[in-house]
Order: C-alpha cells, then structure tokens, then sequence
C-alpha cells in the first residue's frame, strides 16, 4: 500500500535582484551589494508541492546546493510547510556549471531514495538558464514537462499539466515525474506563526561531496566536472540611448515627427 | 578523427519550420567557413519530409529527416532519442537549437545524455583569436552579458529568436537529405494529450511595440495603446502587473518571465522600467518613454523620453498621427 507522494522540491539562493549592483568598468557582480532570498519562481514550485501533499498527503523534502548561508531559505521552506530540507555544501561542489549542478542534485535525490514528483522553477533570476530541471529528469531518467502554469489532475501513478510553450500543450506524464513551473501556477503562501515556530526547532541536514560519492564520481562536480566556463563579463551601457527628454505639446509635435519619419519611413 | 561538422536543429511548429532555424543555419554557415566545417541540419516530424529542401536552400549542406508518426508531437523523449542518437553517430563539433520554450525544454536533455556543456540563450556567437567559438548570452535578469566557452563536445547552445540575420533563401543551392528511420523508443512515459489553447498574438515578430504599465488606471484604458499600436501597425504590450491583474493575457507581457521583444519602435507608457521588463525590451530599436515621473528609471533607457501624463499626451499623439496620415 502506497502512503501519500513523496515529493522534492529544488530552491536555489539567488541576490535580490532589484538590489543588486554591476561595475560597469570591471563587470564585476557585487554579490555583497543585494540581500540573498529564495528564487522567486522557486517559491511557486514548493507552493505546488504543498498543495499536492495536502490534497493526497505524503512529504515534501526541499534541497539546495548552496553556500552556508543557503540555510536561511531552507528555513523558510520549512516554515512553509516542508518536512524535510537538505542542505548540499561544499567547497568541492562550488563553481558548478548546469550540468555539474544537475548531477550533484540527481545525486543527492537517489541518495534519499524513491520518489514520485521533482519540482523546479522555470529558471533562476541569477544563472537564468532553466537547464538545471530538464538535465536533472535526464540524469534520473525520468519524463519532464517545463513550463508548467497548471496542475490539472493528479493521482499516485501519473499528473496531467498544461506547458506554456507559447500555445500551450496539455501532457500526461507518468510518475515519477519532474516539473519546472511558471510563476503563473499558484500564489506561494507566506508561513504562518505556528509554522515559524516549528521551523524554528527544525533542523536543515547538511551534506557535503563525501555524502554524494557512492552515487556520482566526485571530480563530475564542481568546477572541476563543468564543461562551460563563463570566460567574461560585460555589463552593458545603455550610453548609446539618446535620451533626449520632451515636454508639452513641444513633445507631442517631436515624437510625432520623429515616429512618422523614423519608424514609418513617412 | 576530428568532427567536421554544425548540426543545427530544425525546429517545426505544426508542419512549418520555425523561422530560428533559418537563422541558426546562417549564422552556421558563417561560422563553418571560418572553421572550415560543413553545415548540417536535422528535421524531426510528421508531414515534414518536403520542407528538408528548405532548409538546403538556406544554407545547409546536410539533411537528415525523421517523418514519422510517432514523432507529430512535442514528446520530450521521443525528440531527444533521436537527436542523441544522430548526435553519437555523426559527432557535430557544434550543435545549436534555437531558445524557444520547446528548444529550452529539450537541448538540456540532449546535453546530459551526451555529458556535454550547454550554453542557454544566446545573443550572439564569435570565434576568438584562438579559434575557439565564444557564446554570448544575457544574465543575471539581463542585466550582464556573459562570455562563455565550452571544453566538451559537441559544443552545445540554444539561440534567441531573431538576433541572428535570415539568410538569403536561394532556391538552386544543391545539398544531400538523408532520409532517416525512426527506431522505436520507449516514451510511453510522456504523452501529449493536445494544444488547449492557441498563442493569440506574437509579440516577438512586431516591429512596433506599444506598452502600458500601472500608469494606466484601468483595463479599459488599453483601448488608448490599442488604438495607438493599430495606427502604427503594433501590438499591445504590458509590464507584468497587468497581467497579474487579469486585464490582458499573457501573450502580451514584456519581460524577464514574459516575452523578449526586438521591435523597431518600443513605446513604453506608464512603466518605470524595472530590471525584470528592461530584460524584454532593452534591444529594441528605438524606445520612447511616457512617464509622469522625471525620475523613473525607465527615462535612463530611452532615445526620448517625455515627462507627462499619458492619459494628455497619448491622445494628442493619436490625433497629431491620424491628421499628419490623412494628409
Ligand atoms: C553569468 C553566468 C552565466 C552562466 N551561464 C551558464 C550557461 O550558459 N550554461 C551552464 O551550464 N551554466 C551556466 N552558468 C552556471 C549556472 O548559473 C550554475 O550552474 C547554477 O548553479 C545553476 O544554473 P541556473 O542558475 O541557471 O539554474 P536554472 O537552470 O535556471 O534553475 C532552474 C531550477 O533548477 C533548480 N536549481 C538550480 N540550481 C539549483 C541549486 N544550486 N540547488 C537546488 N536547486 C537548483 C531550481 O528549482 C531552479 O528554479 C552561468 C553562471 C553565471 C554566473
Ligand atoms: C521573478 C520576477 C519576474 C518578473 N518578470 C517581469 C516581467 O516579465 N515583466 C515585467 O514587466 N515585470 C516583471 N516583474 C515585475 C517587476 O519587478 C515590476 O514590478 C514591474 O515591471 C512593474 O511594472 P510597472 O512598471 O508597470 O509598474 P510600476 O513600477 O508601478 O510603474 C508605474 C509607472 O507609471 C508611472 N505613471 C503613473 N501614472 C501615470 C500617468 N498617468 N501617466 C504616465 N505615467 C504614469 C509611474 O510614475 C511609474 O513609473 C518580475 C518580477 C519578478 C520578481
């Protein structure tokens, strides 16, 4: 007899992008300039896995590969209501590209044993590659549906999903399955006192590399395992705008030439 | 033996080729004769044999088709089978796939399969003074532009729809289609049960955008941009609050988790240009601002910007357009 789906959702750490500021002359990223927070579109992926667990009960189990300080959005995820966070670092692990990233979390995911349903977002507001969930599904050999913006049915042996693609596509997928999931899926809750509370008593479970070894060679992680290198950083100026500021009926008259002669060639 | 070879994904919607694909095959074909390659290019569908000669004309040297009625819809695995395969058997140096949400969904399979690097999102690609090919693509909310490199093989990377020059389509170019069967595989884990709903517009072939952010007070008050797109040939577009809102669909949010447009002419009204709608727009050819505020940051991104009240200044536009036309 089957208890409930065992779920796992994947967050990662990523800064406050509003925040965050670039040196335009170095290209620098200064990380230290932005709060970290939870990926947005993470949130709607545990969301999901939430709601699932209440409708057919089972566990939710969130992992991040992350640095240490990753700790403060598993302990939000479990305020939400995840049972279970796992917390994967290691120096060893640092500077993975997708797919040294994917084979650390396919990894940790076999090391934690069955499961029915992986949830991701769609991509993260950092990398922004939306290859970590897809590279994830191959690696575990299991079907995936990205762009998930509804969950129209699901039972303990398959979930039928709507993939925004541009027109979107209704897919049944077999489980155990992977998602990757659109901000338009749900509105992610916020924890509630009781919530925090337990949280607060919770513990996150920290692994390192030494954990993953029995289910990946430990030179396909980390820097060492990537096969991209992000080589340079340019921030692009917006200089080359004109900006040139208008006001008044002085500016209805300009923007009407300019559109007309400019756009339309009139 | 040393590959010889760019493998460009044709990608099809319905039976028609995704026009990302002639692009890619261009920019393939520039980098080909740089690095003294052929350029190669694959078609996976049903009903889809007599467009190979398509792909041909636009600059590619090899076909290889997959027509077959297992492989009509969009089935992840299905898809991916078979281009790991051919990617095994005929080593590509470079494989590219075009940035679309299928090509988004199904190149990182096709990279862990073959244990290779990926690159997403391209906006350009150059060989260096080394020889080696250099991927440029967007970041952190597009606010960087990264420079990537790739140590494995097949080099690996999906291309923004229309960053890439179309290529002449040249009807007498002569190049060998190699009709390929389908070897059953195993993807009964996946099935697509259809298309519940069609994408209404497309944002990202408009040449003139015109947009409206929470400067507008109500979802009537998008027939004002509406009448203003339809003036100057447009669509609509929206910062994401609108869409939030229910006002209008998705299909019309510019944006970082909408859609990324490259218009001749942007018009933003009412937006202040956060660093999630600049992320959709910021290459647009020319981009005109309307904003109450002076200091909104969108005015720092603009060609022109005007400080006014939309709800004055569109309408005055509308008419000093409409007079000037008939005219
Ligand atoms: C400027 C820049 C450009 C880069 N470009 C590339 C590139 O083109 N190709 C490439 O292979 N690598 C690239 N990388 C490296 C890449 O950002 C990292 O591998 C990163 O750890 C994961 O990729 P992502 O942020 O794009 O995640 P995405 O693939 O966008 O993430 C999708 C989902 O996967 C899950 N997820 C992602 N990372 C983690 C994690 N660490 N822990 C738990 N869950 C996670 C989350 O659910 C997330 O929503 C780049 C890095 C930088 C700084
Ligand atoms: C993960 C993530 C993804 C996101 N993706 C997107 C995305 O894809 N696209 C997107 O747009 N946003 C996106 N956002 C949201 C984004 O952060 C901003 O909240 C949003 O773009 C703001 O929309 P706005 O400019 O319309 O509204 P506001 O920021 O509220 O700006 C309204 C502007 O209108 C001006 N105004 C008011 N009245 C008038 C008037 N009468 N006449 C002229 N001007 C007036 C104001 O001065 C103000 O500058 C995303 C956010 C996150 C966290």
């Amino acid at each position: 007899m089957r208890l409930g789906l065992r779920i796992i959702v994947l967050i990662k750490q990523v800064p406050d992008i509003e925040k965050v500021r670039f040196d335009v002359e170095t290209g620098r990223i200064d990380r230290s300039s932005a709060p970290a927070e939870t990926n947005p579109f993470d949130l709607h992926a545990l969301e999901a896995g939430l709601q699932i667990k209440e409708k057919l009960g089972g566990s939710v189990t969130v992992i991040s590969m992350s640095p240490r300080q990753a700790e403060s959005s598993l302990k939000d995820a479990l305020a939400r209501g995840a049972d279970r966070a796992i917390l994967l670092t290691d120096t060893r692990l640092a500077g993975a590209d997708t797919i040294a990233t994917a084979k650390a979390l396919a990894a940790a995911i076999r090391k934690l044993g069955e499961f029915d349903l992986i949830l991701c977002g769609e991509k993260t507001v950092d990398g922004d590659t939306g290859q970590v969930g897809p590279e994830v599904a191959e690696l575990l050999g299991i079907p995936h549906a990205a762009y998930v913006c509804e969950i129209r049915e699901i039972t303990h042996e398959w979930i039928k999903v709507v993939s925004d693609m541009g027109d979107k596509y209704l897919y049944e997928l077999k489980l155990p399955a992977l998602l990757t999931v659109t901000r338009e899926l749900n509105s992610p809750r916020l924890p509630t006192l009781k919530d925090l509370l337990r949280a607060k008593r919770s513990q996150v479970e920290v692994w390192t590399a030494d954990d993953l070894s029995e289910y990946v060679p430990l030179d396909q992680l980390g820097f060492q395992g990537s096969k991209t290198r992000v080589v340079k950083v340019v921030i692009p100026s917006t200089e080359h705008r004109r900006g040139i500021m208008l006001r008044g009926d002085e500016a209805v008259e300009k923007i009407g030439m300019i559109i007309l002669s400019e756009v339309l060639g009139k | 033996m040393s590959r010889r070879g760019i493998l460009v994904y044709a990608e099809t919607i319905g039976s028609e080729i995704h026009p990302v694909t002639f692009e890619l095959i261009g920019k393939a074909r520039e980098l080909a004769e740089k690095l003294d390659l052929e350029v190669w290019s694959t078609i996976l569908g049903y009903g889809i044999a007599d467009k190979a000669a398509e792909l041909i004309y636009h600059g590619a040297d090899k076909v290889y088709v997959y027509d077959d009625e297992r492989l009509r819809d969009l089935n992840v695995i299905a898809h991916k089978s078979v281009l790991v395969e051919l990617a095994k058997e005929i080593e590509p140096e470079i494989f590219l796939l075009g940035a679309t949400p299928w090509g988004r969904s199904l190149a990182p399979r096709i990279a862990a399969a073959l244990d290779t690097g990926l690159t997403a999102d391209c906006i350009d690609l150059q060989i260096d003074k080394d020889g080696e090919l250099l991927q440029i693509r967007p970041a952190f909310t597009g606010n960087i532009l990264a420079h990537i490199k790739t140590s494995s093989r097949p080099i690996m990377a999906t291309i923004r729809y229309r960053v890439m020059k179309m290529p002449q389509r040249d009807p007498s170019r002569k190049g060998e289609i190699i009709i390929r069967k389908f070897n059953d595989v195993d993807c009964d884990g996946i099935k697509c049960l259809g298309k519940v709903s069609e994408r209404r517009i497309n944002l990202a072939d408009a040449e003139v955008v015109v947009a409206g952010g929470r400067g507008l007070k109500k979802k009537e008050d998008l027939v004002l941009l509406e009448e203003l797109a339809n003036l100057l040939g447009g669509v609509v577009g929206v910062s994401r609050p609108l869409v939030e809102e229910g006002w209008i669909s998705k299909d019309h949010q510019v944006g970082f988790s909408g859609n990324v447009v490259k218009p001749k002419l942007y018009i933003a009204c009412g937006i202040s240009g956060s660093p999630q709608h600049l992320a959709g727009m910021r290459d647009s050819g020319m981009i005109i601002a309307v904003n109450s505020d002076p200091s909104a940051p969108i005015f720092r991104h603009a060609d022109y910007g005007v400080v006014a009240d939309l709800y004055e200044f569109i309408p005055k536009l509308i008419l000093l357009l409409k007079n000037r036309k008939e005219m």
